[in-house]
């Protein structure tokens, strides 16, 4: 493996091909994974520093650095940002791209140009929605509610095509796994033997290109309503404002699970891996994520509690309680693979801890805002914003943070300072949980959501949310910093530095332009005897699993001979 | 990877074998079409809640909507999903001049379809039969000639006139409708004319039907135009109702009887129907042109001779797309058109 190793130091796929045009056209899906990756965090980063200057704002009652209707634009533009062009991307098109193939031991996804056009509507839906900041940001909130989003005089229609065209992005990147993991896997590779974050991947690919079509048409009635004014969302044509919600949620409750299905997929191989133990309960954690995306579609209804008749209301609050039981499942089968491994607390796997910690605070408080008569008191305050932030931050972000330090040898071949970065990884945890649980608590005493000002009563509490969130502000930019060193002066990485038995680790770091020079065989992905600790050279060695094979053979395990003479 | 040695051009560098790069395009492709068809699910959703809120509005409007132009245009672009379906069996079997004469006949499809919405499109715009604010109350003058007017038209279209030969002598955008057929109907003779044109079209039994139950809608009808209460907006949709027997031929019985006695009650918030019906109509027709241009795109590529019995997955793509976009149409046509 060693050799792998040397011959890669001559020609991977970052250096393979010069020049900034190469990239521009690459078919390449870890180029790819890795143009979604610099343009995410690009969108991360200006979503982050309006999240900055919203709670500065709030730091004080009244006017502290800009007037109301800024504000409006700030937190709307923080919202629409980070919600279409970093969290929803994240971790299937940077993260994703760059492992699926890699995990299914293929060359690449099944349309490595579809691919590449993905990216480009992620940039030009992003600069429609870039331009509308300087062209009058909206104010809205990013869910562009009717009637606020057809009377505001802010470009709307900027923003919303871009969301639109950001969709098409995200439906392509869907097409592309869902295809790749029907017909790429490799032989041996049945679907109870895929790495875990792949039934993540796949499970968020479905509901990509089942749910994103609604927020398209959503997003073409709100221009046809602005531009035409067809009104189908105004009341005073004989619209109904609601049908724009019920559209508009549609989408976007399935939109949460795009969020954080891939981010359970991390998980999964992050507490495997980092534990050196197979991992709990794997078809329970695979088929838990199949049912969250079916149950994604049959939520919607709990964001408009206000607006629905009793009956609608307990049957969706009902249905909400039941996305609880898949979330449950696998929360409790990664405990018990955590319970008597070798647990490792690198950087990946302080992530992973912090993603069970912060999530389970996240889906339990979504349980009091899914009880109707606690939804009353709660609906439209902090809590609201402290729990999506719990599951959004705490379990997306988080987890986005622990799988990018956990493939981040694998993508550029270096490793970057673990000390820092267990440093970053406490400042953002500990910054995060002041800044949201004082929301929190906020919250629950009645400071609604979305207000320029507020009474002295709430001070306190904006105070320590502010000064949480810069303490994660350090955090992030501490991380920035290590990273972009470890690019230039970082230890190289070795193959498989972690011991994982994914394929991802059976090639170099970083791999060579296609991947593989043979096929690997496909291992069941949890089996850690596959592979040996070299103290020489800190890798994990592949040694074959010869002791598996009689026991396999019975579930069409295909062994190296097999493999190579066909 | 065994077979690098006989990789042929078409076969992506990523796949093992041309079966496997066909069946992934084509799962791709029906994945894609998936996503098409909920984008359209918003629309058939508005128009949904739409139509159990207000059945008055949808029953009301669909008397403007042109079913012959509707009709022929099904057939147009059910005979080109046909040629598609032809120019895919014959691009299997390698046969490129069949392949391209096929293809040819169905963009001409696809043209014939678009030609018609265009006419059916002008005929709305000339008579503000518009989205919002841009609809125009159709009844002002709707009592006196504009029903019978359009109603005559229709039958008239029998006679092979077209929808766009508007007389412009009529004071009333909507009477202009009923120019192309029933000029005469137009002054004052509306009456017998429309009477008469639905008498051509079919069923005598369902005119006088209608004919009957309007005059109870004619009572409401010198109100004034502004007036759109409730009850008349049951008339509306009973109307309609009433003389379901005979597709073609309520309409023109109900135009018959309509000759004089002005409105027949149209209910509020008639524009919301045309808002809808421009919405899928017009993204549809969108998607046809998008289909148009695949299948020049397929046909380029059939005339530089790139497909051959061995490979020819893009035809079959392209094909599969085009009939997705009949499918569509096959929906909207009965929701929009065959209302009652």
């Amino acid at each position: 493996m060693s050799s792998a190793t040397d011959h890669a130091e001559e020609s991977n796929y970052l250096n393979a091909k010069p020049g900034l045009m190469s990239w521009l056209t690459t078919l390449d899906h870890k180029r790819i994974g890795v143009m979604y990756l610099i343009s995410i965090l690009t969108a991360f980063f200006i979503a982050g520093m309006l999240a900055m200057l919203v709670r500065t704002e709030l730091l004080t009652p009244g006017r502290t650095i800009v007037d109301p209707d800024t504000y409006n634009q700030f937190f709307t533009l923080h919202g629409a940002i980070m919600v279409f062009m970093f969290i929803i991307p994240g971790i299937p098109a940077a993260l994703g791209n760059f492992v699926l193939p890699l995990m299914l031991g293929a060359k690449d996804v099944a349309f490595p140009r579809l691919n590449l056009m993905s990216w480009y509507l992620w940039v030009f839906g992003g600069v429609f929605a870039v331009v509308s900041m300087v062209t009058g940001a909206v104010d809205t909130g990013w869910t562009f509610y009717t009637p606020y989003s057809t009377d505001t005089s802010t470009s709307v229609i900027n923003m919303t095509l871009g969301v639109f065209i950001l969709g098409f992005a995200s439906i392509f990147t869907g097409i592309n796994f869902v295809v790749t993991i029907h017909k790429l896997r490799p032989a041996g590779m049945t679907w109870w033997r895929m790495p875990l974050m792949l039934w993540g991947l796949y499970a968020t690919a479905i509901i990509q290109v089942l749910a994103t079509p609604v927020i398209g048409i959503t997003m073409l009635l709100l221009i046809a309503e602005r531009t035409l004014g067809v009104g189908i969302f105004d009341p005073a044509l004989g619209g109904d404002p609601l049908l724009y919600q019920h559209f508009f949620w549609f989408y976007s409750h399935p939109a949460v699970y795009i969020m954080i299905l891939p981010a359970m997929g991390v998980i999964s191989e992050l507490i495997s891996v980092h534990s050196r133990k197979t991992i709990f309960g794997y078809q329970a954690i695979a088929l838990s994520s199949v049912a969250i995306a079916a149950f994604s579609f049959i939520v919607w209804g709990h964001h408009m509690f206000t607006a629905m008749s009793p009956m609608a209301n307990m049957v969706f609050s009902a249905l909400t309680f039941s996305v609880s039981i898949p979330s449950a499942v696998k929360t409790f089968n990664w405990l018990a693979t955590l319970y008597r491994g070798h647990i490792r607390l690198n950087t990946p796997m302080l992530y992973a801890l912090s993603f069970l910690f912060l999530f389970g605070i996240g889906g339990l408080t979504g349980l009091f805002l899914g009880t109707l008569a606690v939804d009353v008191h709660l609906h439209d305050t902090y809590f609201v914003v402290a729990h999506f932030h719990y599951v959004m931050f705490g379990g997306t972000v988080i987890a986005f943070l622990g799988g990018l330090h956990h493939w981040w040898p694998k993508m550029f071949g270096r490793m970057y300072n673990e000390g820092l970065a267990k440093l970053a990884c406490f400042l953002i945890f500990i910054g995060f949980n002041i800044t949201f649980m004082s929301q929190f608590i906020m919250g629950s005493l009645g400071m609604p959501r979305r207000y320029y000002d507020y009474i002295d009563a709430y001070g306190s509490y904006h105070v320590w949310s502010s000064i949480g969130a810069y303490i994660m502000a350090v955090g992030f930019f501490l991380t920035a910093g290590y990273l972009i060193h470890s690019l230039i002066a970082g230890k190289k990485a070795v193959e498989n530095p972690w011991g994982a038995a994914t394929l991802e680790w059976r090639t170099a770091s970083p791999p060579i332009e296609h991947n593989f020079h043979e096929t690997p065989d496909a291992n069941y992905p949890y089996d850690y005897s596959v592979n040996r600790f070299n103290p020489d050279t800190g890798n994990y060695d592949h040694i074959g699993a010869p002791a598996q094979e009689d026991d396999d053979r019975a579930v069409g395990f295909h062994g190296h001979g097999l493999e190579s003479t066909t | 990877m065994s077979d690098h040695g006989d990789h042929p051009d078409y076969l992506g560098h990523h796949y093992d074998t041309p079966e496997q790069q066909f069946d992934s395009g084509k799962f791709g492709m029906w994945l894609f079409l998936a996503t098409e068809i909920l984008l359209f699910a918003g629309l058939f959703c508005a128009y949904a809640v739409y139509r159990s809120n207000h059945p008055e509005i949808f029953h009301y409007s669909e008397q403007f909507l042109d079913r012959k132009l509707g009709g022929i245009n099904t057939v147009v672009l059910i005979t080109s999903s046909f040629t598609m379906a032809m120019a895919v069996r014959a691009a299997q079997l390698g046969k490129n001049g069949a392949t391209a004469m096929f293809l040819v006949l169905t963009i001409l499809g696809g043209f014939g379809f678009m030609g018609i919405k265009k006419v059916e499109y002008e005929h709305k715009w000339k008579h503000g039969l518009l989205w919002g604010n841009k609809y125009q109350d159709q009844e002002h003058h709707d009592g006196h000639d504009g029903h019978g007017g359009e109603h005559g038209d229709e039958g008239a279209h029998d006679d092979g006139h077209s929808l766009n030969l508007g007389i412009p002598g009529v004071t009333m955008a909507h009477a202009a409708d009923g120019a192309g057929g029933g000029s005469a109907g137009d002054h004052g003779e509306d009456a017998s004319q429309a009477g008469a044109a639905a008498g051509d079209g079919g069923d005598h039994g369902a005119a006088t039907h209608a004919a009957g139950e309007h005059s109870d809608a004619g009572g409401h009808s010198d109100m004034s135009a502004s007036d759109k209460s409730a009850p008349i907006m049951v008339d509306g949709e009973e109307i309609p109702h009433t003389t379901h027997e005979t597709g073609a031929a309520a309409p023109e019985g109900l135009a018959g009887a309509d000759d004089k006695h002005a409105d027949d009650g149209a209910p509020a918030y008639v524009h919301i129907f045309f808002g809808i019906y421009f919405l899928m109509t017009g993204l549809h027709g969108l998607h046809v042109i998008a289909g148009l241009i695949a299948i020049a795109w397929v046909l380029v590529r059939t005339l530089k001779g790139h497909f051959s019995a061995e490979y020819s997955t893009p035809v079959d793509l392209v094909g599969l797309y085009w009939h997705i976009v009949d499918l569509v149409w096959i929906y909207l046509f009965p929701l929009l058109y065959l209302i009652s």
